[in-house]
C-alpha cells in the first residue's frame, strides 16, 4: 500500500478525516415523480413542504442535491432510508 | 382508479378487474425479481438466519433493474482524493459500497418484498374488481410498491425525461407501447395516491 508521506499526521486505522463532514446526495432520475421526491424528503427528514420542494427542484434542474449532512454513520443511515423509498442516493465526504 | 380520502382518514379507490390483474402480476414480477437471486429456504446462511447479517458477499446485481432498486451507496469519487484509503479512490468506494450492501441489502429487499406482499393481500379482497380501502400503513406500502414497479419498468423501457412527452410512433399491438401505457398509468395512480397522502393545504 502506498500513500503520500504525511509527516505531521498521526497514523490511524481510520482513514476518514473527522473534520470533513459527510453529505447525502440525491441524484436525478427520469422515473421518480417530482411530487414523490418532495413527499419522501418531507417524510424522512421532517423538512417543510417549501424546503423539500426546493431540494426536489435542485435535483431535477441541477441533477443532484445535498439533502443532509453529518457523520458517515448518519449518512449511511439516510442513504439506506432513501434507497428503501426508491430514491437514488449516495454519500460522500465533502 | 383514482384515490380519495374518506372522513375517517382511510384511502378509498375502485378497481376494474383488469386493473387488479395488472397490479397483481406486477407485484408477482417484482417479488420474483427481488427474491430469485437469493438463497432458498433451507439454504440460508446460519449467521444470516441468526442476526440478519450475511457472511456471504453481497455483490452489485448484474440486472440493471435490480441495480436501480439496490443501488451502490458510494460513487467512485465518494472519498476526497487526498484521504482515499490506499490512494485509490474508486477501489475504496467500491469496497465501501460492498460493505454497505452486506449490512443493508437484506433489509432493503425485505422491505420491498413486504410492500408487494401488502399489495397482493389487499388486492385479494377485490379479485374481480370493486371498492378497496387502505389504511395509512397499507397506503405507504402501495406508494413504495408503485414506485418500485415504475423504477423497474423505467429501466426495462429505457425511459428518459421525454419518453411520455413524445407522440407514440407505433401501433397499439406493439408490446413497448402497451408497457409504456402501463408505466404511464402506474404514474397516474401513484400521483393520485400522493395527492391524498399529502394534501397541498397541509
Amino acid at each position: 500500500m502506498t500513500a503520500p508521506a504525511q509527516l505531521d499526521r498521526p497514523e490511524t486505522e481510520d482513514v476518514v478525516d473527522p473534520d470533513r463532514p459527510w453529505v447525502t446526495i440525491v441524484w436525478n432520475d427520469p422515473v421518480n415523480l417530482m411530487s414523490y421526491v418532495t413527499h419522501v424528503l418531507m417524510e424522512l427528514f421532517g423538512y417543510s413542504r417549501a424546503k423539500a420542494h426546493e431540494l426536489m427542484l435542485a435535483v431535477h434542474h441541477e441533477g443532484k442535491a445535498v439533502v443532509s449532512n453529518g457523520t458517515r454513520e448518519q449518512m449511511e443511515h439516510d442513504v439506506a432510508r432513501l434507497h428503501a423509498r426508491g430514491l437514488w442516493a449516495t454519500l460522500q465526504q465533502d | 382508479m383514482r384515490f380519495s380520502r374518506t372522513r375517517s382518514g382511510a384511502l378509498r379507490t375502485e378497481l376494474a378487474p383488469v386493473e387488479v390483474s395488472v397490479l397483481a402480476s406486477a407485484a408477482a414480477d417484482l417479488i420474483r425479481l427481488i427474491t430469485d437471486d437469493q438463497p432458498r429456504e433451507g439454504q440460508v446462511d446460519p449467521l444470516e438466519a441468526m442476526v440478519g447479517l450475511s457472511s456471504r458477499e453481497a455483490r452489485r446485481p448484474d440486472d440493471p433493474a435490480l441495480q436501480r432498486l439496490l443501488p451502490d451507496a458510494y460513487r467512485d469519487d465518494a472519498f476526497p482524493a487526498d484521504v482515499a484509503p490506499g490512494g485509490d479512490r474508486a477501489t475504496a468506494a467500491q469496497e465501501a459500497s460492498q460493505e454497505f450492501r452486506r449490512f443493508t441489502e437484506a433489509d432493503l429487499r425485505a422491505g420491498k418484498r413486504a410492500h408487494a406482499d401488502t399489495v397482493l393481500e389487499t388486492l385479494a379482497g377485490v379479485a374481480s374488481g370493486g371498492e378497496l380501502m387502505l389504511d395509512r400503513a397499507q397506503a405507504d406500502a402501495w406508494l413504495g410498491f408503485l414506485n418500485d414497479v415504475r423504477l423497474v419498468l423505467g429501466v426495462r423501457l429505457e425511459v428518459d425525461e421525454d419518453t411520455l412527452e413524445e407522440p407514440p410512433e407505433s401501433d397499439d399491438d406493439d408490446p413497448r407501447t402497451q408497457a409504456l401505457e402501463v408505466y404511464s398509468w402506474l404514474g397516474w395512480v401513484q400521483e393520485s395516491l400522493l395527492s391524498c397522502l399529502d394534501p397541498r393545504t397541509s
